[in-house]
C-alpha cells in the first residue's frame, strides 16, 4: 500500500537550474496565476490562486465562498423543520435527493421516528438513481476537461432519462423537495417501475460504450494515470470521503459501514481503486471508482424495484415536528461522499443550529496536498477528479 | 470501545481535562478543557485501541448564554466506534486550541468556525475567513448578529 513517503519519484518534479552554454544560470521566478472564479474547468465559481514555477505548480490556495447563500443561517430562521428541506436541496444541486435524505434522516433520528418500508425502498431507488445521474455529470464533464466530447453527450443523454423519472414522480427536474421528514411527497406514479427497469437495462450499454471510448483510451489514461496521487493516509487524515477516499484504496462506504435505510438487504459491492493504470489513488482510479459505482447502483435499483413493498408513503409524516431538546449528527453516503447534518434542537418548532458537513468542502481541502509538483494542465485533471459542486462547498 | 471506557481512560490520562460528560445521550459526548483539547485529540488519534483517525465534522455553536462552543464528531475506521467531544469558550475571550495538526481536515472546518462564530483557534496554520469576504463585519452565525445596514456602500435589506 502506498503512503506519502513512497510516492513515485517522478511525481514531484523539482525545477532544474537552467544554464546557458557558458554555464551562466538563469533565475526562475515564481509567478502567481489566478484560475477562476470564471473558468470552464473549475466547475463553478472556484478561484485557485496558483504559485507556478514555469509550468510547475508550487502551491495552490483555493478561495471559496463565491456561492455562499447562508444555508445554516436560513435553517435557524425557519418556522418548521420541514421548511429546511428546499434549502438543503440547493446545497448540492446535482444530487438533491441525497441532501434531502440526509437532512430528513437526521431529524427522524432526533425524533426517533420509524418510516414505512415502502418509503425506505423509494428513498433507496431515488438516491441510487441520483447517484448515477450525479456520477454521469462527473464523468461527462471530466471527459470534456480531458478533451473528449462524445462521452459527455452520451452521459447527458442518459442522465436526461433519470431526470424524466424524477419529473414524473415529483414534478421537478433538479431541486425536488421530495424526501420529507417521515416520508416522501408523492408515491411513485403509474409507469415509473417499467420506465426505471428499462433505464437500468439500457444503461449498462451506455456504461460499456463509455468504457470503450474513454476509460481505456490511451490519451485519457496518459492524462489521468499517476496524476494527483492521493495516498491512503493523507486521504483519511483529511477526512476525504466517497469516490475520493475509495479511489485511494480505502474500503469504506457508509451505506455498508454506518448503515441507514435498507441498504443491508441488497447485494452490491464497495468499489475501491486498485491502481490498474498507475498508482493507487490517482485520478484514473477515482474516475474508475465512479464508473464502477454506477454499475453497483444499477444493481441496487433493480433489486429495490423488484422487492418494492406496498404501503402508504405519507402515513408517518408528523403533523408537528417538535423534537425534545438534544442533538444529532447523522451521515449518509451522497455521490460525493459523507454528507452529514448536525442538528441541535432546543425543543421548539425550528432547529437551533444546523451544520451541513458537505463532502465536496472537505474533499476540496486536500487539493493543495495533491497538486504540488504537478503541471498546470494536470491541475485541471486533478480538480475535475475531485468532483466538486460549488453549491455544496459554499453552502 | 464504549463511551464510558473512553471517558474513564481520558479521565485517568488527563487529570482535570474532562470537564463534563453526558454518556447516556443518544450520541454520548465528553466536554474537554479548551486549552487541552489538542493533547486529548492527539492521544485519541494515535493511541492503539482508540484510533480515532477520522474527524467527521467540526462545528461551531453559539449557546446564547455568553458561551461559544466547538463540537468534534470523531469516528474510527479500524475500531468502528464514535465519540463526540465538546469545548466551550466565552464570547469575550473566544480562544480554543487548534487541532489542525492532528487532522488535516480540521484546517478548513476551523476556518469556517472562525468565520461564522469568531472562535479563534490558537496555533492554527492559516486562520483566515473562508466563506464570507475578508471585509465582512462580524460573525454571522452568532445569535446576537445584526445584519449591517450597508455593506461596502450597498444597502443590505434591499
Amino acid at each position: 500500500m502506498i503512503d506519502s513517503k513512497t510516492l513515485p519519484t517522478n511525481y514531484v518534479t523539482k525545477p532544474e537550474k537552467r544554464a546557458t552554454s557558458t554555464g551562466r544560470s538563469l533565475r526562475t521566478d515564481e509567478m502567481i496565476i489566478n484560475m477562476g472564479p470564471q473558468h470552464p474547468s473549475t466547475h463553478g465559481v472556484l478561484r485557485l490562486e496558483i504559485v507556478v514555477d514555469g509550468e510547475i505548480v508550487v502551491d495552490v490556495i483555493p478561495h471559496i465562498g463565491y456561492l455562499h447563500r447562508c444555508f445554516e443561517k436560513h435553517a435557524e430562521h425557519m418556522t418548521n423543520y420541514q421548511q429546511v428541506i428546499p434549502y438543503a436541496d440547493r446545497m448540492d444541486y446535482l444530487s438533491s435527493m441525497s441532501n434531502d435524505w440526509a437532512y430528513a434522516l437526521t431529524v427522524e433520528r432526533l425524533l426517533k421516528l420509524e418510516v414505512p418500508q415502502r418509503v425506505e425502498y423509494i428513498r433507496v431507488i431515488m438516491a441510487e438513481l441520483q447517484r448515477i445521474a450525479s456520477h454521469l455529470i462527473a464523468v461527462g464533464t471530466y471527459a470534456i476537461d480531458m478533451g473528449a466530447f462524445t462521452p459527455f453527450l452520451w452521459c447527458f443523454r442518459d442522465r436526461e432519462r433519470i431526470l424524466d423519472l424524477f419529473e414524473m414522480t415529483c414534478g421537478a427536474r433538479l431541486l425536488y423537495n421530495y424526501i420529507w421528514v417521515g416520508g416522501v411527497s408523492h408515491d411513485l406514479p403509474a409507469g415509473f417501475v417499467e420506465k426505471a427497469k428499462d433505464f437500468c437495462k439500457d444503461f449498462r450499454t451506455t456504461l460499456k460504450e463509455v468504457h470503450d471510448v474513454l476509460t481505456y483510451n490511451e490519451i485519457f489514461v496518459k492524462r489521468t494515470a499517476n496524476v494527483g496521487v492521493l495516498p491512503k493516509d493523507v486521504a483519511v487524515n483529511y477526512s476525504c470521503s466517497g469516490p475520493m477516499l475509495r479511489g485511494s484504496g480505502v474500503d469504506w462506504d457508509l451505506r455498508r459501514d454506518d448503515p441507514y435505510g435498507v441498504y443491508g438487504k441488497f447485494e452490491w459491492g464497495v468499489q475501491i481503486g486498485k491502481g490498474t493504470k498507475g498508482t493507487v489513488g490517482d485520478c484514473w482510479d477515482r474516475y474508475m471508482v465512479r464508473m464502477n459505482e454506477m454499475e453497483e447502483s444499477t444493481k441496487i435499483v433493480e433489486q429495490a424495484i423488484a422487492w418494492l413493498p406496498e404501503g402508504n408513503v405519507q402515513s408517518a409524516i408528523p403533523k408537528r415536528i417538535r423534537p425534545e431538546a438534544g442533538e444529532m449528527y447523522a451521515r449518509t453516503e451522497s455521490p460525493r461522499g459523507e454528507l452529514g447534518f448536525y442538528v441541535i434542537s432546543d425543543g421548539t418548532a425550528s432547529p437551533y443550529r444546523v451544520k451541513g458537513r458537505a463532502p465536496a468542502f472537505v474533499n476540496l481541502s486536500v487539493l493543495p496536498e495533491i497538486s504540488k509538483g504537478a503541471m498546470i494542465a494536470d491541475l485541471v485533471a486533478i480538480v475535475g477528479s475531485v468532483d466538486i459542486v460549488l453549491g455544496e462547498v459554499d453552502r | 470501545m464504549t463511551a464510558q471506557e473512553i471517558h474513564d481512560s481520558l479521565k485517568a490520562k488527563f487529570e482535570g481535562a474532562v470537564v463534563e460528560a453526558k454518556l447516556d445521550a443518544p450520541q454520548p459526548w465528553i466536554r474537554i478543557d479548551e486549552h487541552r483539547i489538542r493533547d486529548v485529540c492527539r492521544f485519541l488519534c494515535d493511541e492503539p485501541g482508540f484510533e480515532f483517525d477520522y474527524l467527521m465534522c467540526l462545528s461551531g455553536v453559539d449557546y446564547n448564554d455568553g458561551n461559544l462552543g466547538v463540537v468534534y464528531h470523531l469516528s474510527s475506521m479500524p475500531q468502528k466506534h464514535k465519540i463526540v467531544l465538546k469545548v466551550r469558550c466565552t464570547k469575550e475571550d473566544p480562544h480554543v486550541q487548534s487541532v489542525a495538526s492532528v487532522w488535516g481536515t480540521a484546517n478548513w472546518h476551523e476556518r469556517e468556525a472562525y468565520d461564522m462564530f469568531g472562535i479563534v483557534f490558537d496555533e492554527h496554520p492559516d486562520l483566515r475567513r473562508i466563506l464570507c469576504g475578508d471585509d465582512y463585519p462580524g460573525h454571522p452565525l452568532r445569535k446576537d448578529f445584526k445584519v449591517p445596514e450597508f455593506y461596502n456602500g450597498m444597502k443590505v435589506p434591499y
